[in-house]
């Protein structure tokens, strides 16, 4: 029959100044088709009521829960406790501040990579109530939406290497998805050479290590590893056009 | 006491909230939004199946227009809607779609050519002409007499709101995110802000605004059983009811959803059965076409609930251990259907049902989903009673959707509502200035910090919170749902009486330090039992049948009697119950009450001249 749990959680609250980090244990009997958020809501509601974690849609469709699972980072609504072992560890997500326990704060830090790549469609139209749509072809409407499914979990920046030695730079694959989702998108007027300007660098496609921590992590089964691909492609263009720029001025 | 100042202050930043934002920090306001959760997680994003305008690209929407529309929204509501409003919704509908694909949502498109649909379970050949090639197209939706849902995917409220954000950031609006709303700042005329507590640090806060937004989405945890997120539990409805001044119109109004899968209560999108998905029963057999044979699968959300019920009733569900449920069967709309335009339903069956609906069935039965119901507004948003206050999207009741609201029409309403109510407040915020109080605001603050103290000390009692949460969502569930009659929602009233008077006396187990989510719970647990008393009470009151309200003592649609919008008002702290006063649900009858052509209803006739001939649009 059922199998006993067993919960390795961290804690911490920072706003407890005489808390340390720590470790709790919690023990719970597995129930039929259990995932973690059953199990999670059901130590705070029998256990311990200020155990903090975030969970939103409990459905694998806004991001909220992103967690380390035995050490790797997933989304904990989607996780069947049937999956795991019968000892589970949860710890937060690194790179993020933590809030609490396994609530890290996703939203700022999203908003600032947000405002690096300047996640919008840039064009000097201005909007015509009255006129019909711009045309577009519906196979590159799905090739959008392929990339568009991010939910800014924050899985990929979690395991990626670099985004853990520099968590307030490095952008990260999440980053370079939304780059190459605006490139794909006819709509927006940016050039290469502007695109270039927003991930040319270190903190961007130059600083990735390339060795794809991310792309198995994602939920969304994003396919990171080609839109990262895409992006060494034509940023490596760009960047050999700004070197000729700078030996040969005037050209 | 960290206080700010704005102009407009968005009381969510779901997208009602952020395209509110957008139209007011476009007309050069500032604007602050609030969100529990960063703003990409609101509950918008897990909207899956589409939008209505009425474009009429694709063929099977050709002919549409804002006159049809207008009248499917109409009758889904069971005559219970402003039909002004439904006006102004279906002629801006349309606008907001276009707007929103120049802001960069990669709508599907008409592709040109044949192509194979299904309806009832059958194959059928459309199509697409030439020259609409690359124009926004739509999938079918219940309750439409065309092809009018507009959808990426089945991610729909995903991309919107992703875009919706990306004009945020573009724009440069503040957003405070873990941020909670406790109560609003008000002088009994005149809103001031509201104050709220940080979700970070635990600490109060105050916000001084002009004008203050409720924009809070649905309160659908106060049910057992629904589709909502975690965090739809009410706050910006309790807030305002809180005031004893504005009134929660509609709070009967309650919209079950025929496939909530079981045991999870996930959504599965009615583009399932829009896109030719067909419901079946324990014996593998089809029963839609028995009740419904005209609109079958596709008959509104209200009717396909009821009929499923009542089969269930009849023994022919199929049963399990969380008791008997339906099946829904997407099999024959084929692998590359379902992976390109129903993937999320695709990942969800997977993962949480260990289901693969290319090849089974998938376990569904109604559950709570939608709450017509909300902060009472006029057409502009405004809200009743406080100058100042506004709402919009799920939060309000605007009242485009009456009794019933149809599949699509809800993201509709977010985004045409925002962009309407956005233009509004940016008049009203032209010239207006406001005397904020300190005395008021200091008094408000006091008030929420004295609550936290008792909370803390357990000076009321020690009651637990989730105990109080299960007990009343096992009221609404089991008194309060698709069929109702008056004994039991008699009952309902009167337990949910006990569960609040046990709501005031909830004491914390745990040490609140910090963001602490006990204390968060039992902040608005009074709160949510109030709305569940307005809910059952709306509903006892409520002596007929008409779209999501269903009254088995009662079956008829009563036009002479219950043409009416009840407002629920909690006029003092020391009430037990809500205070119910009703109004016309319209003052334009430009479709006079009729048959809604699905869903078998005897209509009790009004008599009043002015509802029964109709009558052009005023302005
Ligand atoms: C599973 C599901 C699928 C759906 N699919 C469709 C569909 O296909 N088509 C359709 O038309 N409709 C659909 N709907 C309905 C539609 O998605 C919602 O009605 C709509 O998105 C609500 O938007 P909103 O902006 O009003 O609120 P929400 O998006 O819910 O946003 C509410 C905001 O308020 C904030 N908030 C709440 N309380 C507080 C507080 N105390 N303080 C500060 N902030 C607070 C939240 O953080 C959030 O930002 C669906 C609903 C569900 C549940
Ligand atoms: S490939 Fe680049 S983005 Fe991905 S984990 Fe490695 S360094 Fe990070
Ligand atoms: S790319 Fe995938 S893993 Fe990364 S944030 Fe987006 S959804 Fe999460
Ligand atoms: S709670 Fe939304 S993805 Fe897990």
């Amino acid at each position: 029959m059922g199998r006993t749990l067993k919960f390795n959680i961290f804690r911490f609250n920072p706003e407890d100044t005489a808390a340390v980090p720590r470790m709790d244990t919690f023990y719970l009997e597995e129930t039929d088709a259990m995932t973690l958020y059953i199990a999670l809501n059901r130590i705070r509601e029998e256990q311990d009521p200020a155990l903090m974690f975030d969970f939103m849609c409990r459905a694998g469709i806004c991001g909220s829960c992103a967690m380390m699972i035995n050490g790797k980072p997933d989304l904990a609504c989607h996780t069947k406790t049937k999956k795991l072992p019968s000892e589970i560890t949860l710890m937060p997500m690194p790179v993020f501040k933590l809030i609490g326990d396994l609530s890290v704060d996703t939203g700022t830090w999203f908003r600032g990579m947000n405002e690096k790549v300047q996640s919008w469609v840039h064009t000097r139209k201005t909007f015509e109530p009255h006129a019909p749509e711009e045309r577009m072809d519906n196979a590159l409407a799905d090739e959008i939406y392929e990339l568009e499914r991010c939910i800014e979990c924050g899985c990929c920046v979690a395991a990626c290497g670099k985004a853990n030695m520099l968590p307030e730079g490095f952008m990260g694959a999440t980053a370079f998805n939304r780059v190459a989702r605006f490139m794909m998108d006819p709509r927006d007027e940016r050039t290469n050479d502007q695109y270039f300007e927003v991930v040319g660098n270190e903190d961007g496609i130059f600083g990735c290590l390339g060795l794809l921590g991310c792309e198995d992590m994602c939920p969304k089964k994003i396919p990171l590893q080609d839109q990262l691909g895409v992006l060494r492609r034509k940023m490596g263009f760009s960047q050999v056009k700004h070197l000729f720029k700078a030996v040969m001025p005037g050209k | 006491m960290d206080t700010f100042y704005t102009d407009l202050l968005c009381v969510g930043a779901g997208l009602a909230g952020e395209r509110v934002a957008v139209a007011a920090a476009s007309a050069g306001f500032e604007t602050i939004c609030l969100s529990i959760v960063p703003p990409r997680r609101s509950h918008s994003s897990a909207a899956q199946g589409g939008m209505q305008a009425s474009l009429g690209n694709c063929c099977k929407g050709e002919g549409d227009c804002p006159d049809v529309h207008f009248a499917d929204t109409v009758k889904g509501s069971d005559w219970g809607c402003d039909q002004e409003v439904a006006r102004l919704f279906a002629e801006t509908a349309p606008v907001a779609v276009r707007e929103m694909a120049f802001w960069g949502i990669p709508w599907n498109r008409v592709v040109p050519g044949k192509g194979i649909y299904y309806k009832a379970g059958k194959e059928y050949e459309k199509i697409e002409k030439r020259e609409m090639e690359g124009m926004i197209t739509a999938r079918d939706f219940g309750g439409t007499a065309k092809w009018r849902t507009c959808y990426t995917s089945d991610g729909t409220g995903h991309t919107l709101l992703f875009t919706m954000d990306n004009e945020v950031v573009h724009l440069g609006v503040t957003v405070h995110d873990r941020v909670e709303v406790l109560s609003l700042i008000h002088d009994g005329q005149t809103c001031m802000g509201v104050v709220a507590r940080c979700l970070k640090t635990g600490k109060l806060r105050v916000y001084l605004a002009k004008a203050t937004l409720i924009a809070t989405g649905g309160y659908g945890r106060i049910y057992r059983e629904t589709t909502n997120c975690v965090i739809n539990n009410g706050d910006g409805t309790i807030v305002t009811l809180d005031t004893g001044i504005v009134p929660f119109g509609n709070p009967e109004a309650v919209q079950f959803h025929p496939t909530g899968i079981v045991p999870t209560n996930i959504l599965v999108t009615e583009g399932c059965r829009g896109d030719g998905g067909t419901l079946k029963d324990v014996n593998g057999e089809r029963f839609m076409h028995i009740y419904e044979p005209g609109k079958q699968e596709l008959a509104s959300r209200d009717v396909v609930s009821r009929w499923m019920t009542h089969h269930m009733r009849l023994g022919k569900g199929v049963p399990s251990p969380y008791g008997p449920h339906l099946w829904l069967d997407i099999r024959h709309l084929g692998a590359h259907h379902i992976k390109t335009k129903l993937r999320e339903v695709e990942e969800i069956c997977n993962e949480f049902l260990d289901v693969d609906p290319i090849t089974q069935m998938i376990p569904v039965r109604p559950a709570h989903h939608y709450s017509m119901g909300g902060v009472r507004t006029n057409k502009d948003g405004a809200a009743y009673g406080l100058k100042g206050l506004y709402a919009a999207g799920e939060a309000a009741c605007w009242d485009m959707h009456g009794f019933n609201r149809l599949g699509g029409n809800s993201l509709a309403e977010t985004i045409v509502a925002g962009r309407i109510v956005g233009e509004k407040i940016s008049e009203f915020l032209q010239g207006y200035e406001v005397d904020f109080k300190t005395s008021i605001i200091q008094a408000e603050v006091k008030k929420q910090q004295e609550k936290i103290n008792n909370l803390v000390s357990g000076k009321n009692g020690k009651e637990n919170v989730y105990e109080i949460k299960a007990a009343m969502g096992d009221e609404l569930m089991d008194r309060v749902a698709v069929f109702r009659t008056g004994a039991e929602l008699q009952k309902a009233v009167d337990n949910l009486q006990v569960i609040y008077d046990r709501a005031k006396r909830i004491g914390l187990s745990s040490k609140p330090v910090g963001a602490n989510p006990e204390l968060s719970m039992a902040l608005r647990m009074p709160g949510m039992v109030r709305l569940a008393l307005c809910t059952a009470y709306g509903a006892l009151m409520r002596t007929e049948s008409r779209g999501a309200h269903a009254r088995e003592d009662y079956p008829e649609r009563n036009d002479r009697d219950w043409l009416k919008r009840t407002l629920a008002y909690w006029k003092s702290e020391d009430d037990t119950l809500p205070t119910l006063e009703y109004e016309k649900p319209s003052k334009v009858w430009e479709l006079p009450p009729g048959e809604r052509g699905y869903g078998s209803s005897k209509i009790i006739c009004t008599e009043d001249p002015e509802i029964c001939t109709p009558k052009p649009e005023t302005n």
